[in-house]
């Protein structure tokens, strides 16, 4: 079966443009180039908002050049996922009437990859006849579009285990969105398996201080609103220490005690600030929303080598609410952060917006 | 939103249905792919009718798996305020016409057992392309359809010869009802109901279902109003400095647009909640035409959907 995930990495493969690395174990991951990062603020201070701008193809050589971004960790990513979903299959979960937008997501993905990078993945269609192939993975799958009967997994999984990114799925009824399907072996502390089924504010009510502003109220009246052919995009972000994509709850014990690991010496290598680019679809054929939460991970080392983003963390961490702090899990470290951090802010004024050299 | 990508479509075909309904068909201009769509979707039909831009709603009929076309029919509204008579008499093959995406507000339970569906004339649209998803997939639906004589009944034919088992057909002209409290008590636990056509019909049988015991999640309906004609009032607009006259067969959406402001919409029939606005002042009365506002807001007055609701007897004043 070609879904297997045995590669050979070698240098000569795509110009060795992939990077053999690990989000666990000798935790090897590294980014080539931090100015390609998604930082997430672009102010000096950060407070809840719904903050959601149109998904649209964004400044070259940035995680917003195109739709869905396929970067250097691509094939690392889908490894890992790979060894996650071999210890636990409940990490991808899709309930029986969400399969037609199984298939919607497939063709999303699908379309927007051989689009955007076609030296890497070709989509051949004759009626619902399909050819679809990935280079970097050694995938060439013919299938029938609409007929799980003739792919290796359902729709939904068998794109996700070729997806960077965690999904969910919402199926909209009763004037709410219910999370049916989803897969999340990148994901910030939250469990799927305990999520499934839920609606908007069921898996939403552990957010601190959002509820008081009304603020899940007014982003599921603008989500019930999205259009097909206008995805729309926001950011989240915590911190991780070391480059784990996997902080799940169910193995909160192989990574909780991590924390306690950071010192004064090794804190610019070890604490990585984690973003999640979250973009949102409304699928054409089953009227469901996808929600892609993509996760990146850039180390304090990293982050620091643009001036105004390490000025800009240091402002960030400092002056955050408590509360968010706690519920972000990093309350612990923070004065380590702050300490750490504070060498590389003299002050200075920094511009708004996210990008490095705005 | 009002600034979301288009489709820039051409008129493949007009075909005439019956004396009051009109088939059109649109295909890309590009000759490239439309967007798959969901059963019980419409699209917003823009149109250019000798200056006067028109924006009117159509449930999509055609099966929404294929995507090398979009159809719609339009029945003629000879008392209304333009857009079905420009659609009748204007819009030829060749024409090249722009829709907004598909959106659905009348959408399948996906979860349903069953899909007991009723329409009243016109009304059958939605079903039209909610019965082509079903049958691919094998879900089990129930159709009843009312018209006024055979001749007005459009798609009849079509649907008793496809689904001869699942199409229940009725006439007023004949003085036949459905039988609603035989066909709602006949049905399977997990079924949905879906009913569209005339205002009088669908509350007739929401009301029927809730009396029976049926639980609201199941129940789903859609009814687009054409924005009513009325008497010309004047409104500000706060937020942009504007004074207007909307005029009599003039929307307050279509006033707003008029002066050059960008105002939000979707469905612009009273159903979506998009264009919600808030109202800052009336020294009138506010005639509420939505079905997006609860009764109690409604009453309230702080806030009008302006695409089908109006003012009369004195300035509105609003923040857009």
């Amino acid at each position: 079966m070609s879904l297997d995930y045995k590669f050979a990495f070698s240098p000569d493969h795509f110009d060795g443009f992939f990077r053999d690395e690990t989000f666990r174990g000798d935790f090897t991951y590294r980014n080539t180039d931090p100015r390609r990062f998604p930082f997430p603020f672009d102010r000096d201070d950060y407070m809840y908002a719904v903050n959601i701008e149109p998904h649209v193809p964004g400044r070259k050589g940035t995680a917003f050049e195109h739709l869905l971004d396929v970067d250097e960790h691509y094939i690392a990513e889908m490894t890992d996922r790979a060894k996650v979903l071999a210890e636990d299959p409940l990490r991808c979960q899709s309930l029986p009437h969400m399969e037609l937008a199984g298939w919607d997501v497939l063709e999303l993905i699908m379309e927007a990859k051989a689009r955007d990078y076609p030296q890497w993945f070709s989509l051949e269609r004759d009626g619902n006849r399909w050819r679809w192939i990935n280079r970097p993975l050694g995938i060439d799958e013919s299938f029938t579009f609409l007929d799980a009967s003739t792919l290796p997994y359902g729709p939904f999984e068998y794109i996700m285990r070729q997806t960077q990114g965690d999904w969910t799925l919402q199926d909209e009824r009763e004037g709410t969105l219910w999370m049916d399907a989803g897969i999340a072996t990148s994901q910030a502390d939250w469990s799927l398996d305990f999520d499934i089924g839920m609606n908007f504010h069921e898996w939403h009510a552990p957010v601190p201080m959002a509820h008081e502003k009304g603020i899940f109220d007014r982003a599921l009246k603008f989500l019930l609103k999205l259009q097909h052919g206008a995805p729309v995009r926001r950011f989240n972000w915590t911190m991780t220490v070391n480059p784990l994509l996997d902080t799940a709850p169910e193995t909160y014990p192989k990574w909780g005690t991590m924390k306690t690991s950071v010192t004064p010496e090794n804190i610019g290598r070890k604490q990585h600030l984690r973003v999640e680019l979250q973009s949102l679809y409304r699928l054409p054929r089953s009227n469901a929303i996808a929600f892609d939460i993509r996760c990146y991970l850039a180390s304090f080392d990293e982050i620091v080598t643009v001036p105004k983003w390490g000025r800009r963390l240091h402002r960030v961490v400092r002056d955050l609410p408590e509360e968010l702090a706690t519920y972000k899990g990093f309350i612990r470290n923070r004065p380590l952060m702050v300490e750490w951090l504070s060498q590389y802010d003299d002050g200075a004024p920094t511009s708004s917006g996210w990008f490095a050299d705005d | 939103m009002s600034g979301v990508a288009k489709l820039a479509v051409r008129v493949a075909d007009v075909v005439p249905v019956n004396d009051l309904v009109t088939r059109f068909r649109f295909e890309a201009r590009d000759g490239s792919l439309l967007p798959a769509f969901s059963g019980g979707a419409h699209t917003v039909v823009e149109m250019d009718d000798h200056g006067t831009r028109r924006l009117n709603p159509y449930s999509l009929m055609s099966d929404p798996g294929d995507r090398s076309g979009y159809e719609i029919s339009v029945r003629r509204d000879d008392a209304g305020r333009g857009g079905s008579l420009f659609m009748h008499r204007h819009v030829r093959p060749g024409m090249e016409m722009v829709l907004s995406h598909p959106v659905n507000l009348f959408g399948l339970d996906s979860r349903a057992r069953k899909y007991l569906m009723i329409a009243g004339g016109i009304g059958i649209t939605p079903f039209l392309s909610q019965i082509a998803q079903l049958s691919r997939t094998g879900g089990r639906f129930e159709l009843h359809y009312a018209a006024r004589n055979p001749a007005l009944g459009s798609y009849m034919d079509r649907l008793q010869a496809a689904h001869p088992d699942r199409v229940q057909c009725y006439f007023d002209d004949d003085g036949q009802q459905i039988d609603l409290a035989r066909v709602l008590s006949r049905q399977p636990i997990g079924t949905h109901l879906y009913v569209c056509g005339p205002k009088g019909m669908i509350a007739w049988v929401l009301g029927t279902a809730e009396r029976m015991g049926w639980p609201p999640q199941s129940l789903h309906s859609e009814e687009f109003i054409a924005p009513p004609v009325g008497q010309p009032f004047t409104v500000e607009l706060a937020a942009s400095g504007h004074t207007l006259n909307v005029g009599a067969a003039q929307s307050l959406l279509e006033a707003i647009e008029a002066s050059g402001v960008d105002a939000p919409y979707l469905c612009r029939g009273g159903a979506c909640g998009q264009c919600e606005t808030k109202v800052i002042r009336c020294d009138g009365q506010l005639l509420h035409n939505d079905h997006w506002l609860t009764p109690e807001e409604q009453a309230e007055g702080r806030k009008i959907m302006p695409c089908v609701s109006r003012a009369a007897g004195g300035t509105l004043v609003i923040d857009r």
